[in-house]
């Protein structure tokens, strides 16, 4: 039974952070109908400049505590620049092109930052520093970290603040106009591309606190490794309904726990046969099923909520 | 300018930024009458092993580098050595087509490649052409049991290094029920196996056998089921990108149980990923420990002013490249299938060890030490395996 509380919690972790990285991909989708491939490398970008600021600013003298967010905050920023850079000079001038070219410009920008990442970061391992204590707390025999609760409630925190923008704030409402309808929008006097720019940038500035995440989490970061997680996330994205805020966050959270219980039981139930190495297979599996069977996700409904 | 061409010369940078990122800077000094001999390299240089090939190409560099600067005469010329480093990913499909590449360019020898999966592929390419390959670190059996003359390694392979650790583990360590986790390429699940054979034989229990793969860095959930069967030591099989976020991940799950590894966790940086989850945790490495080599110390300090410090494998390759020199000084001949059978009978003082190869090409007699995290380093503990008392 502990076990079993145990991958339900580390499916949990793991969920949330796949929902943050979900929710730029669908929020990119939701307004252009794009698909950004790009998005994975920006969760390591994320990571690099969180790490890179965060060992610079202790290396300083500056408290932990104050670092911390700091150097998160740094991360968004750049990570909101990189955003908005990415979407004026990748995606902009191919916004009226055939849908293939967008998408293939973002698999170039995908492997354009990640070529950057390596030159400017190396091809080593960089560890995260570690600040907060690696307490383990016992839930019904069950471990769970502080930095796996700080992880979750953030989470959770975010992504209630980015419902809340998007319904109740006039930003939000340009968003929701603009994925209806872009042309309706603009003749209402929407700004369509400082409002297609604000999305790239909040979904970039998400992707910095999930890449921090995974890095504070894992206690490392690389140059490759936006690469599966965005794949990872994207396929929660399309499991809760791409273009479809709630749908991001529920595919999350659902992939994550198929994840952990898939590949903590597959070996038991199928008696060896199947083993925990299709751990990854399972999120592809998703992937091909819901596209088979429920093209528009669990929850959608397109027309009825974007942004 | 016009808008458009400024943008193509932008793009032009950029290609031209990437592209020359690799290039290295070694003049080639040519002169008349020299002959140049083309020596191929192939490691993975990108993705998550990529420090690890790095380092392998840094090794090799070295050598290659050294023996330019001794000044080498083979047939009554002077030779310039060349080294092709070619970029394999770790992938077995790649690896294919990097060793197709290097044949093509003519190359006398190939150093590689450093992962067992893409080694046993790429081999097959070489023994078709009659090129020299040495492997300064795949370990699988499967590598030189194909029968191909031309595959050598100067390595211990998995069935000496997995029965040293599976004894060890059973022996020394006490160890009654053992989970073991392996990355389903080449190199982990042959040292699995050949772990689980050792351990078993010598009374323990296999209570898991769990897999991930090279590129994975959450083992939560694979660890929470291993926990679920209360083993007493966790043998991975795979590399330190994924040992040491698994280390780290055991000590967060509150897993109390001793974590052992093959060389393929021994490095430095497996330390910096664990964090203080590393101390205590154990790694075999075949061969003796460098700074008891009589040229290890010498290669250590001057490598690591050059490169960085040694990740892995780097004297194995240094060793490798010395070790084909010397054969084709001994046939006196740059041509494969003239130094192939000197290669085979060659007697070689390199830093890791005396290099002598058996009949398949696995070096005879490979020594194999284990080592342990203590205060956050790697220390030596003891030298088994057969040559270990003739090391000096």
């Amino acid at each position: 039974m502990e076990i079993f509380l145990q991958q339900i919690i580390n499916g949990l972790v793991q969920g949330s952070v796949y929902a943050l990285v979900a929710l730029g991909y669908t929020m990119v989708y939701g307004i252009l109908g794009l698909i950004n491939f790009a998005h994975g490398e920006v969760v390591m970008i994320g990571a690099m400049l969180a790490i890179s600021s965060l060992t610079a600013l202790l290396g300083i003298g500056v408290p932990p505590l104050l670092a911390l967010p700091l150097s998160a905050g740094f991360a968004m920023l750049g990570c909101m620049a990189l955003g908005y850079g990415i979407e004026r000079i990748a995606y902009r001038p191919l916004r009226h092109a055939p849908r293939l070219a967008p998408l293939i410009t973002a698999i170039g920008v995908s492997i354009v930052l990640q070529n950057l990442a390596m030159m400017v970061w190396g091809r080593e391992y960089h560890s995260f520093p570690q600040l907060i204590a690696n307490s383990p707390h016992s839930i019904g025999g069950a471990i769970i970290n502080d930095i796996q609760i700080i992880i979750f409630i953030l989470a959770l925190a975010i992504m209630a603040g980015l419902m809340l923008l998007v319904h109740r704030t006039r930003l939000g409402r340009a968003m929701r106009a603009v994925a209806e309808n872009q042309h309706a929008a603009q003749l209402m006097g929407v700004d369509i591309n400082r409002v297609i720019s604000v999305t790239f940038m909040l979904g970039s500035a998400l992707a910095a606190v999930a890449g921090m995440m995974v890095s504070a989490n894992y206690g490392l970061a690389h140059y490759y490794m936006g690469f599966l997680l965005g794949l990872k996330a994207f396929t929660a994205a399309v499991l809760g309904g791409i273009g479809n805020l709630r749908g991001a966050m529920l595919g999350g959270l659902l992939l994550g726990l198929i994840e952990s219980l898939g590949a903590g039981y597959i070996g038991d139930l199928s008696g060896g046969v199947f083993g925990s190495n299709y751990q990854d297979v399972f999120a592809f599996f998703v992937l091909i099923a819901v596209l088979v069977f429920r093209p528009s996700g669990l929850l959608g409904e397109r027309i009825a909520e974007r942004a | 300018m016009s808008f458009h061409s400024a943008r193509s010369l932008l793009f032009a940078a950029i290609v031209l930024a990437l592209a020359g990122c690799e290039k290295p800077a070694t003049p080639s000094q040519n002169t008349p009458g020299e002959l140049t001999v083309r020596i191929g390299a192939s490691a993975p240089l990108t993705g998550p092993q990529a420090h690890i090939g790095k380092d392998n190409e840094s090794g090799t560099r070295m050598a290659i580098d050294d023996a330019n600067a001794r000044g080498i005469f083979i047939g009554g010329r002077r030779i310039h050595f060349e080294l092709i480093s070619e970029d394999d990913q770790a992938d077995p499909k790649t690896a294919t087509i990097v060793a197709q590449k290097l044949v093509d360019n003519q190359v006398s020898g190939v150093i590689g490649h450093l992962n067992s999966g893409t080694t046993i592929p790429a081999s097959r390419i070489y023994s078709d052409n009659g090129i020299v390959q040495i492997s300064p670190s795949a370990t699988a059996t499967a590598y030189t049991a194909q029968g191909f003359k031309t595959a050598f390694r100067v390595m211990a392979n998995d069935a000496q290094q997995g029965r040293v650790l599976g004894e060890y583990a059973t022996r020394n360590l006490g160890a009654k029920k053992i989970a073991v986790i392996d990355d389903r390429t080449g190199y982990g699940q042959g040292l699995a196996d050949e772990f689980i054979k050792a351990a078993q034989a010598n009374g323990a229990q296999i209570v898991a056998h769990e897999y991930t793969n090279d590129k994975a860095y959450d083992f939560t959930a694979v660890l929470t089921a291993v926990k679920g069967k209360q083993p007493d030591l966790l043998f991975y099989a795979g590399m330190d990108p994924q040992a040491g976020p698994m280390a780290k991940q055991l000590k967060s799950l509150a897993l109390k149980l001793k974590f052992m590894m093959g060389d393929g966790g021994y490095t430095p940086q497996f330390i910096k990923l664990a964090g203080d989850a590393a101390e205590g945790s154990y790694a075999s490495l075949p061969g003796v420990p460098l700074n008891k080599m009589p040229g290890g110390k010498e290669f250590e300090t001057r490598f690591v002013a050059r490169y960085q410090p040694i990740q892995l494998y780097a004297p194995y390759c240094y060793d490798a490249v010395n070790v084909m020199i010397a054969a084709m000084q001994k046939a006196d001949s740059v041509e494969p299938a003239n130094y192939l059978a000197a290669l085979a009978g060659i007697s070689h003082d390199g830093v890791t060890a005396k290099i002598q190869f058996d009949e398949k090409g696995d070096l005879k007699g490979g020594a194999i030490t284990l080592y342990q995290v203590q205060q956050g380093k790697w220390q030596p503990l003891e030298t088994l395996g057969a040559a270990a008392a003739a090391a000096p």
